[in-house]
């Protein structure tokens, strides 16, 4: 299917670019601030930043309601914000707090918040998607009026459940939108030189989805071109399938230098960091310096407590860790000395 | 009452709950047709092919899938068609749904029931023929059943699909024309956690689950005509295990045996074993024995494929020895 994302951004309305750039700026300052905790030794496990990808997580969101759900992956701070968890909860998540998104007990890799339709970082690739096929199931047999949206990269594509998960997605004509982020890397590997074939958009194809392709830096383009998809799918147009050509500005994890990758291209991606294109765009559409400035400021103010707090939160009760594992043969709790 | 197979009571127990809770639904290989063993024989005229649901060739999603439908409020019934089969969806079984309402902070339940037909069963050769229940009792999060009776197969499996705990339900391919009394009754239902007395003794105390409850009833015919009256606990749970009524048992028959069809290293049979000899190695009055297959994959050729069973000879030799103490 020839699909163009024929979606200048010049055609978006400014208030729906400030917010949108408003959201992706907030994902940054969260991870800026979750980056300095787990280098100063704040945060445990592995913290892998979506720094440089945040608008396909904006875009992407800005066209779901609350009730519509998603799944993501290892790296999935942004998607979360973007779909509205409170990133006071996710930061004491990070954090090992009471109080957090799963009561301190998923950290970074589990964040989840069904409340907002969040359904659940995953720590093992490619998890996520049949996670989200069974999620769009069970909303068809519930006859309720739902989209999921799976995200995942574009390591994930060479696991069977990717090939599984759209398959099935195809055979019961559920309503997902697969969201694959195209960062270019697999962890420390480049994921052209371990993916055969066409890729993701040839394989999707294959099994029956529409595959659409976006500029993932660019935050209107994703936006108009999601807001065009998400109405066909809720209307029963079946799954469909969307790559996101973005890049990762960080490393694998918060203490990856990446020095596997030539230093020069990975440092001239910065010129096209969506943070900058759109604060470019939004210049060109009238907006102040100093508005955009203000928007800053108040999400580095915004994360920089949130990070306070976090330190300053308590650890969970030592019960919880045998609360909520099951309710037939759960280990008993004895506080001991 | 009425008198059906293992595998009638099996369909009822699934009919009955999808007529008591409409978020109930059942989804595998083959089911529109019944099923391979005839365990969902006749439930897509009755529900349609949207809550008997054939799926595609793929164990992984069909688990994975699974997972994500129960997270939403479905009650998901998984056939897996062989247990060996459930082996290509293990990250699903046991990093998903074991463990999301744990990592989620109890955010979210899984309350799946993961069919698994297993066992020996007409030369299957060893990749249909497993019995794999020891690896799931060793996952935080997961219940797993193993009925014998039909009785059981009804009355445990409409539990395990009203529970909101993922379940691990083990049912005997040699099992399934094997017919008992069950209850007509649509609330009958088995608990999961306590195990069945299935027959009283003095002498020695045999724990076992599944098939083997049928070996061991025969076994104890034999070993009657020697003079030893045997004890059989018929688990029925292996997680949670009836400790109760096994230490009450061995605390009479001062003697333990524990047997099962799958590989005595690492078996189930270790961990029942080892709880005893913890906690009652003073009540004691001969070594505990356990009885399971040698560590050898399972063979095609049925002299073979004889070698790996525990019979009623081998046990009546187990307790023989045993009442020599
Ligand atoms: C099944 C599995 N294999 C390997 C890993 C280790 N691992 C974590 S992230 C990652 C790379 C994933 O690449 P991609 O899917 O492109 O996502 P990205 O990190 O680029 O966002 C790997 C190999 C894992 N978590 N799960
Ligand atoms: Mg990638």
């Amino acid at each position: 299917m020839p699909n163009d994302a024929a979606h200048p951004s010049h055609n978006i309305d400014r208030d729906r670019l400030v917010d949108l750039y408003r959201t992706m700026r907030r994902i940054r300052a969260f991870e800026e601030a979750a980056e300095k905790a787990s280098l100063d030794g704040l945060v445990g496990g592995a913290v892998h930043l979506s720094i440089g990808q945040e608008a396909v997580a904006a875009g992407v969101c800005a066209n779901l309601r609350r009730t519509d759900q998603i799944t993501t992956t290892h790296r999935g701070h942004g998607h979360c914000i973007a779909k509205g968890t409170d990133p006071g909860a996710m930061m004491l998540e990070l954090f090992g707090k009471e109080g957090g998104t799963c009561g301190g007990k998923g950290g970074s890799m589990h964040i989840a918040d069904f409340e907002v339709g969040m359904l659940g970082a995953n720590g093992v690739v490619a998890a996520g998607i049949p996670i989200a096929v069974g999620a769009a199931h069970g909303a068809k047999l519930m006859g309720e009026d739902k989209v999921v949206v799976c995200f995942f990269g574009d390591g994930a594509i060479n696991r069977g459940p990717f090939m599984e998960g759209l398959n099935w997605a195809t055979v019961f004509k559920l309503p997902v939108l697969f969201v694959c982020e195209q960062n270019g890397f697999a962890s420390t590997t480049h994921s052209d030189a371990v993916t055969g074939g066409g890729g993701a958009n040839a394989r999707a194809e294959s099994l029956g989805l529409e595959a659409y392709e976006v500029d993932g830096n660019d935050v209107a383009a994703v936006d108009g071109l999601v807001g065009d998809l998400i109405p066909r799918i809720r209307g029963g147009g079946g799954p469909m399938f969307l790559s996101a050509r973005t890049y990762r500005l960080k490393g694998h994890t918060s203490v990856d230098p990446a020095l596997y990758r030539d230093q020069d291209h990975a440092a001239a991606q910065w010129d096209v960091d969506p943070l900058v294109r759109a604060a470019g765009e939004l210049r060109r559409l009238g907006l102040a310096d100093s508005d955009l400035a203000a928007i800053d400021s108040a999400a580095a103010g915004e994360m920089a407590r949130v990070a306070e707090t976090a330190e300053a939160a308590e650890t969970p009760a030592l019960q919880h860790a045998f609360a909520d594992i099951q309710d037939i043969g759960a280990p008993v709790w004895e506080s001991s000395s | 009452m009425s008198v059906i197979s293992y595998q009638e009571a099996g369909c009822q127990a699934v009919a009955e709950e999808m007529r008591r809770d409409p978020s109930v639904w059942a989804l595998g290989e083959d089911l529109g047709r019944g099923g391979v063993f005839g365990q969902y024989r006749g439930l897509i005229d009755e529900f349609g092919p949207e809550r008997i649901a054939d799926t595609p060739i793929s164990e992984a999603t069909i688990m994975g899938a699974s997972v994500g439908a129960a997270l939403v409020g479905t009650r998901p019934v998984v056939e897996m068609r062989f247990a060996d089969f459930a082996l290509c969806a293990v990250d699903e079984m046991v990093n998903q749904a074991a463990k999301a309402r744990f990592m989620f902070g109890g955010q979210a339940r899984v309350p799946m029931v993961i069919r698994q037909p297993s066992g020996m069963w007409r030369s299957s050769a060893a990749q249909h023929s497993q019995s794999l229940e020891a690896w799931y009792t060793h996952i935080p999060g997961l219940v797993v059943a193993a009925p014998y009776t039909p009785a059981d197969n009804k009355g445990l499996l409409k539990s395990a699909i009203r529970c909101d705990d993922p379940v691990i339900y083990i049912e005997h391919k040699d099992n399934w024309a094997l017919e008992g009394e069950v209850p007509d009754d649509d609330d009958f239902l088995v608990p999961l956690g306590p195990a069945r007395l299935a027959r009283e003794g003095a002498d020695v105390t045999l724990v076992t689950w599944s098939k083997m409850v049928g070996v061991a009833e025969q076994a104890a015919e034999l070993a009657a005509e020697k003079g030893i009256d045997m004890e059989i606990v018929d688990l029925r749970t292996l997680w949670p295990w009836d400790q109760d009524m096994v230490f009450a048992s061995v605390e009479k028959t001062k003697r333990l045996m524990v047997v099962h069809e799958a590989v005595q290293v690492g078996g189930f049979g270790a961990e029942i074993a080892a709880t005893v000899a913890e906690h009652m190695a003073h009540v004691l009055v001969a070594p505990i024995r356990r009885l399971g297959a040698p560590r050898a994959p399972i063979s095609y050729a049925k002299p073979l494929e004889d070698l790996l069973r525990i019979t009623p000879a081998k046990i009546l030799a187990t307790a023989l020895e045993q009442m020599q103490r």
